[in-house]
C-alpha cells in the first residue's frame, strides 16, 4: 500500500479523504498533506492572531523570567555576599534578593496568562474545528455517509479532534521556551569559546537527521495510530448499534475476537509509535551526553595545551547541560505534534471533500407558487373528512390557536409540479467483496425514467420490493443526483435550487424512521422548529398519535431514549409521520409511512393525509394499496420503469399489473 | 451542563466513591505488567542516576585530570564520563520501550474487558444509556488512563524519590536551612489539595461533555438522512455547536486553574530558594556558613524545583484518570440482570424426542420431567412485564401456550406490547412476573447460548450490519453449508442477493442500507431461518413486502415454519395466513385466542384491526 503507483502531476487524485487508508505515503504526497493540514491550521488560527502574539510574548516572559532566576542566584552568590563578610554592606544583596523576588512574581504571572491563554486560544481553534466538521459532514451527500460510514465520520471527530485539542493542552510552552533557551545559551557558548561551540554545533548533523527519520516514520505510525483507532469506533458502534441481533444469534464471542484483532492492531500501533519515539527521545540524550564527553576531553586538552582557562570549561559546560536539556522537552512537543499532524491530515482531507450533491454556484429562484390546477379532480378530499381537527381546518370550531400547522400562513403552499426527465441513476456499486464486480459498472436503477407531476396532485408509487420506488422519492428530495437527464420542481432543475429552498419545499419521509434522542415533542418539532407546543400536539391528534403520547408519563416531554427506543416501532412512525405532517411542505413525498401501523391507526392517518395533501403535490409510496385509494394517480414501476399509469379507477377496470395487485391484495384482505 | 447524562448515570449506578479509589481498583489491569513496571522504574532510577553522575564526574575530571594537566588520565575519564551518558540514553530507550508496550496492552486488556462487558449487558441498560457516553468511555477515558499509567505512576515515584532524596542531602548540609527548605511542601500539599477537589469536578464534567457531544455527533452520522430529509442539518449544528460551546467553556476554566496551580508551583519553590538565598547570606555574613557551603546548597536547592514543577503535571494527568476510571467502573460496575445460568447446573440440554433425557440427575426440576413430550413448545405463563420506571406494566397476565410445530400469529394494537412480549422469548428481556417456558424448561434456566441457539429471532425492523450478504444471512450460523444459505435465501425470497454486483460477497453497506427495505427485510429473515431453530419468532417480518413477494415468502415460510413452533407478530390479513391460530393482544392480556375466521366473526376488536372496509369495496 504504497503511493508509489498514483502517477500524480497535482496530486488530484489524493483529494480529499483519498489518502485516508494509506499509511506509507511517497514523498510528494506527504509534502501535499502537510501542505495541507498547515493550511487549515494557519485558517484556523487567523482569527486569534492577537491572542497567539500575546501568548507567545507572554511565554516569551516567562521563559526568561525562569532562565533569569538562577543567573541571579549566581550573581548573588558572587557579588552580594562578598560584600557582607568583608564589610557587613548587605544592600547589594537585598537589591539582588528584590530582584529575584521579581522575577519570580513575573515568572508567576506569566506563567499563569500563557497557560491560560494557550487553552483560550487552543480550545478556540478546536471548538471552530469542531464545527466546521460537523457542519462540512452533514453537507457531505448521502453517497459519501454511505461508504464512509458512521463510525468514521465520529472518530473523525472525536478521537481526532482529541489529538488536536492534546497539542494545545500540553506542550506548546516548553517548545518556544527551549527555542529560546537554545538562542540564548548557544550564543553564551559561542562568545565563551567559538572552538567547543563548534564541536556542540556539529551534534546538529545527527540531531537532524534524527529528527528527520523521526518525522517520517512517526508519520506513518500516527496515521496507522489514526486508521486502526477509527476502525476501532466503527466496529464498537455497530456492535451496539445492533445489540439486540448481536445478542439474539449469540454473536458476543465472535465480536469479541474482531474487537480483539481491531484493538489488538490498534495497540500494536500506538505501542510501535511510542518506540519510535523512545528511539528518538533516548537519541537525543546519547547525542548530547556524547557531545559532552567530548568537550570535556577537548576542552581538557585545550586547557592542558594552555590555550584555554579550566573556568571556562566549567562554564562551558554548565552552559551545555542547560542547553541539552530543554531538547528533551521539544521531542515530547514534536511527537505530540505528529500525532495532531495526522490527527489534521485527516480531518483536513474530510474538510477538503466536495459534496458530491453540491449546493449550485449561481441559484436560481424559484416561481411564486400557483393556485391549485382546478383540473385535477380530488374525488376523496370530501369536506366530510375534513371534520376531525386537522391542522388545515381554519375553521372557528378548532379549539386551538391559529394559524394551523399545515397550511401556515407563511407558506401559501399549492403544490409545485415535479418533473423527471429522462433521468438515469445508479448507486455506485459500494465496498467490494472480491476485486472486481460481476459487472464493471454502477448497477443501473433507473434506466431512462420520465415523469411529470402536477401541482398538487396526488401520486401512489407501487410496485415490487427492489423495483426503484424508494431511489425516485431519495432523487426528488436530492439525495443524490442523476447520472443523466434532470429532476426539476417547477421547471427549475433541482441543482439549481439553494439546499434551504429545496428542504423547505420537498419534504420525503424516509423509510426508516429514525428519532433523535430528546423528547417526544422535540421529535416532532424537528419537522418545523419554530412550532409551538399547540401546534406539535395538534400535529400529533391529525395523525391519532395524541393518544399514545398522552398516555406516556411526561406526555409530550418523554424523552424517547437512544433511536425511540422508548416506544414502540409503529409509534416512532407515528413521530416521524407527525414531522412531516408539520412541516407542510408544497412537496411530499411519503416513502412506506404507515407499513409498521395497524389498520386502525393506518385508516387515522390516511384521514389525516386527505386533508393535509389538498393543495399538495405529495408522492405516496406503498405496499398496501389501501394508500392508494387517495391518490389521484397510480404509478406502477417495475424495474426502474413505469409500466402503467393512470387514475386508480381506470387501471382497475382493465386487466393489467394494478388490476391484479389489487385484487390480490383485496383477496388477502379477508 | 451534561447533567442530564451524569446524574441520571450515577443514580443507576453504583459511582465509586472516590476517583481515585476508582483508579486503584483498576490496578489489576497492570499486574500482567508488574515485571515491565518495576523494570520501568528500576531504569528511570537508573538513568537519573547516571544523570546526577554525570556532573559529579565531570567535576572530577576538572578537578583532578584538567587542573593537574594529567593527559594520561583525561582520555579514560572522558571516556568514562561518554559511558555513563551512553548508560543513561540507554536506560531511558529501555524505559520508554517497554513502557509503550506495556500501558498499550494494559489500554487494550480493558477496552477488550469493557466491550465484553458491554455485550453482555441486557439491551435494556443500553436503551438507558447515550451512545456517546459508551463510546467516549472506551476511547478518550481509557486513553486518559494509559496515558497516567504510563507516564505519571513512573513519574510521581521518581518526583516524590527526588524530593526526598534531595531534602534528606539538604538536611545533611546544613540541617536548618534543610529543614526550611522542605518546608515548602506544606503550601504546595494545601494548594494540591485545593487544586484536587476543584480539578477533579471539572475534569470529570469536561468528560461526560465529551460523551453527550459524542452522542450528537453519533446521531448526526446516523440520522444524517432524516437531517437531509426534513432539511435540518442547520439545527442540528446549532444543537452540537452549543454542545460544543459548554465543553469549550469547561475546558478553558480548567486552563485558567491550571495556570494559577502551575503558577503556585514555579512561585513556591523559587520564593523558597530567595529566601534561602537571604538566610543563608546572613549565616554567611555571621560565619555560621562558608561560601562554599552556601553555593553547594543552593546547586543542590535548585533541584528541588522540577519534581515540583512536575508535580503540577502528574497531578492533571492522574486527576483526569481518576475521573475516567470512575466513569468506566460505572459500566464494569454494573452486573448484567439477564444472566445465564451456569452450564453444570442448569438442566441438560434437550435435543428432542428421539434422546432419552439422561435420568442420571438425582432431582431433576418439576419443569424437566415431562420434557419430551413438551419439546419445542413455547408457552407463558401468567407474564407480566412492567419497563422499568414506568407505572403500569405492558403486559398484565399473558398465558398462551404454542404447540410443537405450531404457528400462532399475535396481533394488536399498535404499542399493544407485541415486540415486548417476543423479547421475552430469547431473553432480550426477563419477565418481571409468571414465567416463560420453552419444552417445558422455563427459559431463565436454559444457558443463554443454549437458549438463544434454540430460538431464531426476526426485528421488527431488520438489524443488518455493513458487512457482505453471506455474513449477515450466516451472522448466527457461521458453520452453515452454502446449501443451508441458499435454502434459506430461497425460502426467504432473498436469491436477488445472487443478483448483486459481488454476489452473496456483496457488502451491503450500514444497517443494510445500501439494499432497499424489502430486500434487508428478506435478509434478515433469511439468517433467522438460517439455522432452523426449534422456536422462530418473527416480529411483522412482511411489514415491507409488496403483494407478490408476501404471497411468495408466505408460501415458502409455511413450509419452513411445518415443523417449527413459530410466534409471528402481524398487522395485516394477509400475514395472518400463515397461522394456524391467532392470538390477540390487548390491554395486556391475550385477549382471545382463535382461528382468524372464528376470532373475526366474535371478536369485534379482532374485526376493527383487521378489516379495512372503507377500501376492501
Ligand atoms: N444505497 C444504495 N447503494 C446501492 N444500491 C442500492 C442502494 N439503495 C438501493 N439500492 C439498490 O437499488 C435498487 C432499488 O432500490 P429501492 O430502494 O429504490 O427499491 P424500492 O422500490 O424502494 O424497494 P422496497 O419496496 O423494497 O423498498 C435495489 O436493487 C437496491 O438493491
Ligand atoms: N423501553 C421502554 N420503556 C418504557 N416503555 C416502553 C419501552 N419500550 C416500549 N415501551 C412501551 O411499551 C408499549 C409496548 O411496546 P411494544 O414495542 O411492545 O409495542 P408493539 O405491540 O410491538 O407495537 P408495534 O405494533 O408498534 O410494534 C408501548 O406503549 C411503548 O410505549
Ligand atoms: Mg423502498
Ligand atoms: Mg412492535
Amino acid at each position: 500500500m504504497t503511493g508509489e503507483a498514483a502517477p500524480q502531476p497535482a496530486g488530484l487524485q489524493w483529494r480529499g479523504i483519498a489518502a485516508e487508508k494509506v499509511d506509507d505515503v511517497s514523498a510528494p504526497l506527504a509534502a501535499l498533506l502537510r501542505r495541507r493540514s498547515r493550511g487549515l491550521l494557519t485558517d484556523l488560527l487567523r482569527p486569534h492572531k492577537r491572542g497567539v502574539m500575546t501568548t507567545a510574548a507572554a511565554i516569551v516572559v516567562a521563559s526568561l523570567a525562569a532562565l533569569a532566576g538562577p543567573w541571579l542566584v549566581g550573581v548573588a552568590i558572587d557579588q552580594g555576599i562578598p560584600p557582607i563578610t568583608s564589610s557587613g554592606d548587605a544592600g547589594p544583596l537585598t537589591w539582588i534578593a528584590a530582584a529575584f523576588a521579581v522575577t519570580v512574581a513575573v515568572q508567576a504571572v506569566a506563567t499563569r496568562s500563557f497557560v491560560t491563554m494557550t487553552g483560550r486560544v487552543g480550545q478556540a481553534v478546536v471548538l471552530e474545528l469542531r464545527r466546521r466538521v460537523f457542519w462540512h459532514m452533514q453537507a457531505l451527500s448521502v453517497a459519501f455517509h454511505e461508504s464512509y460510514t458512521s463510525g468514521r465520520v465520529i472518530s473523525r471527530q472525536t478521537s481526532d479532534i482529541e489529538a488536536i485539542s492534546a497539542l494545545f493542552e500540553e506542550g506548546l510552552d516548553s517548545l518556544i521556551s527551549a527555542v529560546l533557551t537554545l538562542l540564548l545559551v548557544g550564543t553564551g557558548m559561542l562568545l565563551l569559546d567559538w572552538r567547543l561551540a563548534v564541536v556542540v554545533l556539529a551534534a546538529f548533523v545527527p540531531l537532524t537527521l534524527l529528527a528527520g527519520w523521526f518525522r517520517n516514520h512517526s508519520a506513518i505510525a500516527y496515521r496507522r495510530i489514526r486508521e486502526a483507532n477509527s476502525l476501532v469506533i466503527v466496529h464498537f458502534v455497530e456492535t451496539f448499534g445492533g445489540l439486540r441481533a448481536v445478542q439474539a444469534f449469540r454473536r458476543e464471542h465472535r465480536n469479541e475476537e474482531i474487537f480483539d484483532e481491531l484493538s489488538g492492531e490498534y495497540a500494536k500501533a500506538s505501542a510501535w509509535s511510542s518506540r519510535l519515539n523512545a528511539v528518538f527521545a533516548s537519541g537525543i540524550s546519547l547525542v548530547a551526553n556524547v557531545v559532552i564527553a567530548t568537550v570535556l576531553v577537548y576542552g581538557g586538552v585545550l586547557v592542558i595545551d594552555g590555550s584555554m582557562k579550566v573556568g571556562v570549561l566549567a562554564s562551558f559546560l554548565l552552559y551545555l547541560q542547560r542547553f541539552f536539556d530543554p531538547l528533551q522537552d521539544v521531542s515530547q512537543f514534536y511527537n505530540s505534534f505528529q500525532g495532531a499532524a495526522s490527527a489534521l491530515e485527516k480531518l483536513s482531507g474530510i474538510l477538503e471533500e466536495d459534496p458530491s450533491v453540491p449546493e449550485p454556484a449561481a441559484p436560481l429562484a424559484l416561481p411564486a407558487a400557483a393556485p391549485p390546477a382546478p383540473a385535477i379532480p380530488r374525488s376523496a378530499a370530501s369536506p366530510a373528512l375534513a371534520a376531525p381537527p386537522a391542522p388545515s381546518s381554519r375553521t372557528p370550531a378548532t379549539t386551538l390557536p391559529p394559524p394551523a400547522a399545515a397550511t401556515s400562513s407563511a407558506l401559501p403552499s399549492f403544490g409545485r409540479r415535479v418533473r423527471f426527465e429522462s433521468v438515469r441513476f445508479g448507486y455506485r456499486p459500494g465496498g467490494s467483496g472480491g476485486s472486481s464486480p460481476r459487472e464493471g459498472t454502477a448497477a443501473v436503477v433507473l434506466p431512462d425514467f420520465s415523469l411529470d407531476i402536477a401541482a398538487g396532485q396526488t401520486v401512489a408509487l407501487v410496485g415490487e420490493t427492489g423495483a426503484g420506488k424508494t431511489t425516485v422519492a431519495r432523487l426528488m428530495a436530492r439525495f443524490y443526483d442523476p447520472l443523466a437527464g434532470r429532476v426539476t420542481l417547477d421547471g427549475v432543475d433541482l441543482r439549481d435550487l439553494p439546499n434551504a429552498v429545496l428542504r423547505r419545499e420537498v419534504v420525503l419521509l424516509t423509510q426508516e424512521s429514525f428519532l433523535f434522542e430528546g423528547t417526544v415533542a422535540d421529535n416532532i418539532r424537528l419537522g418545523r422548529p419554530a412550532a409551538s407546543d399547540a401546534e406539535v400536539a395538534q400535529a400529533a391528534r391529525a395523525i391519532g398519535a395524541h393518544e399514545f403520547i398522552a398516555a406516556l408519563p411526561l406526555e409530550y416531554q418523554t424523552p424517547v431514549g437512544k433511536r425511540g427506543g422508548r416506544l414502540s416501532a409503529g409509534q416512532r412512525q407515528l413521530i416521524s409521520f407527525a414531522r412531516a405532517f408539520i412541516a407542510a411542505p408544497a412537496v411530499l413525498v411519503l416513502d412506506e409511512a404507515t407499513a409498521l401501523l395497524d389498520i386502525p391507526s393506518e385508516r387515522l392517518v390516511q384521514a389525516a393525509l386527505r386533508t393535509v395533501l389538498t393543495g399538495r403535490t405529495a408522492v405516496i409510496i406503498a405496499h398496501r394499496l389501501s394508500t392508494v385509494a387517495i391518490a389521484d394517480r397510480v404509478l406502477v414501476l417495475r424495474a426502474g420503469e413505469i409500466i402503467e399509469d393512470g387514475a386508480p379507477a381506470d387501471l382497475l377496470g382493465g386487466d393489467g399489473e394494478y388490476a391484479d395487485l389489487h385484487a390480490r391484495w383485496a383477496a388477502s384482505l379477508v | 451542563m451534561s447533567e442530564t447524562g451524569s446524574d441520571i448515570r450515577s443514580t443507576a449506578t453504583p459511582a465509586a466513591a472516590a476517583p481515585v479509589s476508582a483508579l486503584w481498583r483498576l490496578r489489576p489491569y497492570l499486574r500482567p505488567y508488574r515485571l515491565q513496571l518495576l523494570s520501568m522504574l528500576m531504569a528511570a532510577l537508573g538513568a537519573e542516576a547516571a544523570a546526577i553522575a554525570i556532573p559529579l564526574l565531570t567535576k572530577s575530571i576538572i578537578d583532578g585530570a584538567i587542573t593537574h594537566h594529567d593527559k594520561r588520565l583525561l582520555l579514560p575519564l572522558g571516556l568514562a564520563a561518554a559511558g555513563l551518558g551512553i548508560a543513561e540514553a540507554a536506560l531511558s530507550l529501555i524505559r520508554r520501550w517497554v513502557q509503550g508496550s506495556a500501558v498499550a496492552g494494559m489500554e487494550k486488556t480493558l477496552r477488550d474487558d469493557l466491550y465484553a462487558h458491554l455485550q453482555n449487558l441486557e439491551p435494556a441498560f443500553h436503551d438507558g444509556w447515550q451512545s456517546g457516553q459508551l463510546l467516549s468511555r472506551a476511547t478518550s477515558d481509557l486513553s486518559s488512563i494509559r496515558r497516567f499509567a504510563g507516564f505519571g505512576l513512573v513519574f510521581l515515584i521518581i518526583t516524590v524519590t527526588t524530593f526526598t532524596a534531595v531534602a534528606v542531602l539538604l538536611i545533611r548540609l546544613n540541617w536548618w536551612m534543610g529543614l526550611a527548605a522542605s518546608c515548602m511542601v506544606a503550601p504546595v500539599v494545601v494548594f494540591c489539595l485545593r487544586f484536587e477537589r476543584r480539578y477533579k469536578i471539572l475534569a470529570r464534567r469536561v468528560q461526560d461533555q465529551e460523551g453527550d457531544l459524542a452522542t450528537l455527533i453519533e446521531e448526526g452520522a446516523t440520522g444524517v438522512r432524516v437531517l437531509k430529509a426534513l432539511g435540518r442539518a442547520p439545527e442540528a449544528a446549532a444543537t452540537h455547536a452549543a454542545q460544543a460551546t459548554q465543553m469549550y467553556t469547561t475546558k478553558v476554566s480548567m486552563a485558567r486553574l491550571l495556570g494559577s496551580f502551575w503558577s503556585m508551583l514555579d512561585l513556591i519553590p523559587n520564593a523558597a530558594i530567595a529566601l534561602i538565598l537571604v538566610l543563608g547570606a546572613l549565616a554567611v555574613s555571621r560565619h555560621a556558613l562558608t561560601i562554599g557551603g552556601l553555593v553547594a546548597f543552593i546547586t543542590l536547592a535548585l533541584q528541588l524545583v522540577w519534581p515540583i514543577e512536575a508535580l503540577g503535571y502528574i497531578l492533571a494527568s492522574g486527576e483526569e484518570a481518576a475521573t475516567a476510571a470512575q466513569r468506566v467502573l460505572e459500566i464494569l460496575d454494573t452486573k448484567p440482570s439477564i444472566t445465564s445460568v451456569p452450564a453444570s447446573t442448569a438442566n441438560p440440554p434437550d435435543h428432542g424426542p428421539q434422546r432419552n433425557v439422561p435420568a442420571a440427575r438425582s432431582q431433576p426440576p418439576p419443569s424437566q420431567a415431562a420434557s419430551p413430550a413438551r419439546w419445542g413448545q413455547l408457552s407463558f405463563e401468567a407474564v407480566e412485564f412492567r419497563y422499568p420506571g414506568s407505572a403500569e406494566p405492558v403486559l398484565r397476565d399473558v398465558t398462551l401456550t404454542v404447540a410443537r410445530g405450531e404457528t400462532l400469529v399475535i396481533t394488536g394494537a399498535t404499542g399493544s406490547g407485541k415486540t415486548t412480549l417476543l423479547q421475552l422469548v430469547p431473553r432480550l428481556a426477563d419477565v418481571t412476573g409468571g414465567r416463560v417456558l420453552i419444552g417445558g424448561r422455563d427459559v431463565r434456566d436454559i444457558p443463554l447460548p443454549e437458549l438463544r441457539t434454540l430460538v431464531g429471532f426476526g426485528f421488527e425492523e431488520a438489524t443488518l450490519f455493513s458487512a457482505s450478504v453471506r455474513e449477515n444471512v450466516m451472522f448466527g450460523a457461521p458453520d452453515a453449508t452454502a446449501a443451508q444459505v441458499e435454502a434459506a435465501l430461497t425460502a426467504a425470497q432473498a436469491r436477488f442477493a445472487y443478483d448483486l454486483p459481488w454476489g452473496l460477497d456483496t457488502r451491503i453497506g450500514e444497517q443494510g442500507m445500501a439494499l432497499s427495505g424489502g430486500q434487508r427485510q428478506r435478509v434478515a429473515l433469511a439468517r433467522a431461518i438460517l439455522a432452523r431453530p426449534q422456536v422462530l419468532v418473527l416480529d411483522d417480518p412482511l411489514s415491507a413486502l409488496d403483494v407478490h413477494t408476501e404471497e411468495r415468502v408466505t408460501r415458502a415460510l409455511g413450509e419452513v415454519l411445518a415443523g417449527t413452533t413459530a410466534l409471528v407478530v402481524a398487522h395485516r390479513p394477509s400475514t395472518v395466513a400463515l397461522a394456524d391460530r391467532v392470538a390477540l393482544l390487548d390491554g395486556g392480556v391475550i385477549a382471545a385466542v382463535g382461528t382468524h375466521r372464528e376470532l373475526l366473526a366474535t371478536q369485534p376488536k379482532y374485526a376493527s384491526l383487521m378489516t379495512m372496509e372503507e377500501v376492501a369495496r
